[in-house]
């Protein structure tokens, strides 16, 4: 059993409500980037998009469909050809880097409305999303004149033509800096397609794009849901597709490209072990768990939403997490106090909130902060599992949402055994002092990411992706350059 | 005089220098407005321990010190009409007789810096004697420093020892443990020093003598107060902490104390828990009392210089 927190969080000193102040401008409608221009569905079909920590609607934006797509394509087709690809490779990065220090000059804007219409902490989107969105850029930049140095022994490498994209709906700026920046550095051209609930920043970064004087038709973004996605995805003027979100629709996308010459790449769910050796530096170990899985409210496909703890510490382990998880802010996003913020919609509330119940119902040991949620919007409590079986579906299960599942292991091989008996393969995260072990374990981990004694730290210059069933291919660095290219 | 025998201590955990700037980092990034900042300011003022500690100083220096001790800022000044007093006055053993005089019945403890303040190079009898004057003479707290020298050179069992017989000679008085981290070089031998400061029976640990440079920082703070958090979760028992030297902003003190609120929570949050060792604090926090009373900066001029 756990010993129970033996501290008083509950003080007299609590912080006065801290927002961010800055003014936005959100228009009360936004159209699809097309060509330059944006414009509206030729349906005219709109959706609302919402503040979920609110539930108040922020704007109506165009939804885009099959002719709108099509549109997009030819128009993405037409830049290709006739300008972008025929451009001095020096041009194109400097058009990069344009972009890059626009984001960085209009941070605080693109923070806020990621937070406003993402849920997320403003501490996050202030100092993560929007900064490493612009070092994305950034670094790209760099590489557009310096391709034929890029892979030795191979020749200058080639673009490979439209880009059709889809990001989802937790880090919105930030992968669609990863998907555009390699793009547009090889001389591709793209339409992306932001998700449904999330569409405010891409949109924002098409004014911007806009703002920079990029030729038109270079980059196209249409907001829509699924069947938007789908028509991207299977448009045939696309040369290249590059997803991020689910297994589940990964694995749809992979069944329809198998009888195309389209190269994609996709990047899955995960379900990542976290393993803390007894050895470990114990108070860092615990920041590291809460920042692996409560970060961006655990809507993380790399969270490390497995905690595998070796036996001899678990007790200790699990009190000072738990002192730890008292003293976790939720609420307003842009409180600048917040540490966790809005569950980014409501069906993915309800997802988590079928996970709290399930894991109770298999017989984990539910356990919660004391902290209030407020009133009005989606949140919920991060919330641990405690006992939880290798076959508890809050073990097996992807639930992308601010919920530990907490496991004892003996010895380093059932430590191993465990991490790798999903099939997911995305990260990981190794705590220990002992620099042997740390090599040990990680070369033995199967995933694409495995952090030694930190946990989600990017780097535009690391790549990332998945094995087994967390994706194909890589992002970010070299490898990311790679499959927006074709060598010979 | 006979060495106590250590007793098995339980291993420190180790410490990620990583972690613990990242950990600083996020608590730094609190923002403290309003209601809260102004809780803040008086909580910070009533954790001063009010401190000179120059070969300098005179009877009538220390006299000056006490009388701002007990009276932080003209009342007439915004948001000055209420405010605590300070928590100790820190002085020298030769000091003590004047500031207790001084002191008398205003509740302000009175802390003697002593065993060989600030280096402990002094055979171990004459640091004991120099913590009974110090006691006798009136000090109801008692700084000691530990040998460093021992400490770094593996003799743990010496600095053991050199607390607990210090503890011993403090009788009813308060002992704080000064590590002096400045010279301990990792957050690994902080992390233990204070373990064994407080298994020897520190009431408070300490960070430094503000004489080695650097002296209390946030991460090394961090670092004690965990393991302050833990040697309670093991024994129940209480220990208090004080950073002492280069805290000289109002901002800083509310950093400190972000930390205190959010390592250890509501306990600590008190001046029989926490301190500041520090001598020119207290001026800044008057200041932005004032100005969250009035709206604007007050002239440095209408605060006092003691």
């Amino acid at each position: 059993m756990t010993t129970s927190p033996t501290l008083n969080f509950d003080t007299d000193w609590s912080y006065a409500p801290a927002p961010e102040t800055a003014a936005v401008d959100i228009a009360d409608h936004y159209g699809l980037f097309i060509d330059g221009h944006f414009v509206d569905a030729k349906s005219g079909a709109t959706f609302d998009t919402i503040n979920p920590a609110t539930e108040k609607e922020l704007a109506t934006v165009a939804e885009a469909a099959d002719a709108d797509v099509d549109a997009a394509v030819n128009a993405a087709r037409s830049a290709y050809e006739k300008t972008w690809s025929k451009l001095p490779a020096a041009d194109r990065g400097k058009y990069l880097f344009r972009i890059a220090r626009l984001l960085q000059e209009r941070a605080r804007e693109f923070a806020v409305i990621e937070s406003m219409d993402g849920g997320k902490p403003i501490r996050e989107s202030r100092d993560v999303d929007v900064p490493l969105a612009a070092a994305h850029f950034f670094y790209y930049a760099g590489w557009a004149d310096k391709l034929g140095y890029a892979f030795p022994g191979k020749d200058t490498p080639r673009p490979l033509g439209v880009c059709g994209q889809v990001i989802p709906w937790n880090f919105p700026l930030l992968m669609a800096a990863w998907k555009l920046a390699p793009a547009l550095a090889c001389g591709n051209t793209v339409v992306l397609k932001p998700a449904e609930t999330t569409p405010l920043t891409a949109l924002k970064l098409a004014e911007l794009i806009r703002d920079a004087e990029l030729p038109a038709g270079v980059v196209n973004i249409l907001p829509g849901a699924g069947a938007t996605g789908s028509a991207i995805v299977n448009h045939p003027g696309v040369d290249k597709v590059a997803f991020t979100g689910s297994t589940a629709v990964g694995k749809a996308i992979a069944r329809s490209l198998a009888s195309t010459d389209k190269k994609f790449t996709l990047e899955l769910g995960g379900k990542a072990a976290n393993l803390v050796f007894a050895d470990a530096a114990i108070d860092q170990a615990v920041e590291g768990i809460v920042n692996g899985i409560f970060f961006n409210q655990g809507h993380v496909c790399c969270a490390g939403s497995r905690l595998l703890v070796e036996e001899s510490i678990h007790d200790e382990l699990i009190a000072k997490l738990q002192d730890r998880m008292q003293t976790l802010i939720v609420g307003d996003p842009l409180d600048k106090n917040t540490d966790i913020g809005a569950i980014n919609s409501k069906p993915q509330l309800e997802k988590i909130e079928h996970y709290l119940k399930l894991g109770s119902d298999e017989g984990a040991e539910k356990w919660q902060p004391d902290s209030s949620l407020p009133d009005q919007g989606y949140f919920c409590k991060p919330t641990l599992f405690l006992h939880c079986a290798q076959s508890s579906s809050v073990v097996r299960d992807e639930i992308f949402g601010p919920v530990l599942a907490v496991q004892t292991f003996r010895t380093f091989d059932e430590a191993m055994t465990k991490a790798n008996n999903t099939p997911y393969g995305l990260s990981g995260g190794v705590w220990t002092d002992k620099g042997a072990k740390v090599f040990k374990a990680t070369a033995k981990v199967r995933a694409g990411v495995v952090w030694a004694n930190t946990f989600n730290k990017f780097d535009p210059s690391s790549p990332f992706g998945g094995y087994k069933e967390s994706g194909v291919g890589r992002e970010g660095g070299l490898h990311g350059l790679k499959e927006y290219c074709a060598l010979n | 005089m006979t060495a106590l025998t250590m007793p098995d201590l339980p291993p420190s955990p180790s410490i990620d220098q990583v972690g613990v700037h990242e950990r600083v980092a996020r608590l730094a990034s609190r923002s403290i407005k309003k209601d809260a900042k102004v809780h803040a300011l008086k909580l910070a003022l009533s954790m001063i321990d009010l401190t000179t500690l120059t070969g300098a100083d005179t009877p009538g220096k220390v006299k000056q010190l006490c009388t701002k001790a007990k009276q932080l800022a003209d009342p007439g000044l915004p948001g000055c009409d209420d405010l605590p007093h300070v928590g100790a006055v820190c002085v020298y053993p030769t000091m003590v007789p004047v500031a207790k005089r001084e002191l008398e019945g205003t509740g302000i403890h009175l802390a003697a810096v002593a065993t060989g303040f600030p280096t402990g190079q002094y055979p171990l009898p004459v640091r004991l004697e120099d913590t009974r004057r110090a006691v006798e003479a009136g000090a109801d707290e008692i700084d000691m420093v530990i040998s460093r020298g021992r400490f770094l050179a593996g003799d743990v069992a010496y600095v053991y020892d050199e607390i607990a017989q210090t503890k011993a000679a403090c009788g009813p008085a308060h002992l704080k443990v000064i590590l002096e981290t400045g010279e301990l070089s990792t957050y690994d031998n902080v992390r233990r020093a204070s373990d064994l400061a407080m298994h020897a029976g520190a009431d408070f640990i300490k960070t430094s003598t503000g004489t080695v440079s650097p002296a209390a920082t946030p991460e090394v703070t961090l670092v004690m107060l965990q393991a302050i958090a833990d040697f309670h979760r093991a024994t129940g028992k209480v220990i208090g902490m004080k950073p002492a030297g280069g805290i000289k902003t109002a901002k800083q003190a509310i950093q400190y104390l972000v930390m205190v609120r959010e390592t250890l929570g509501q306990h600590w949050l008190h001046p029989d828990r926490f301190r500041f060792g520090a001598s020119s604090l207290a001026n800044d926090v008057l200041m932005q009392i004032a100005k969250q009373a009035s709206g604007s900066y007050q002239s440095g001029d209408y605060f006092s210089l003691d």
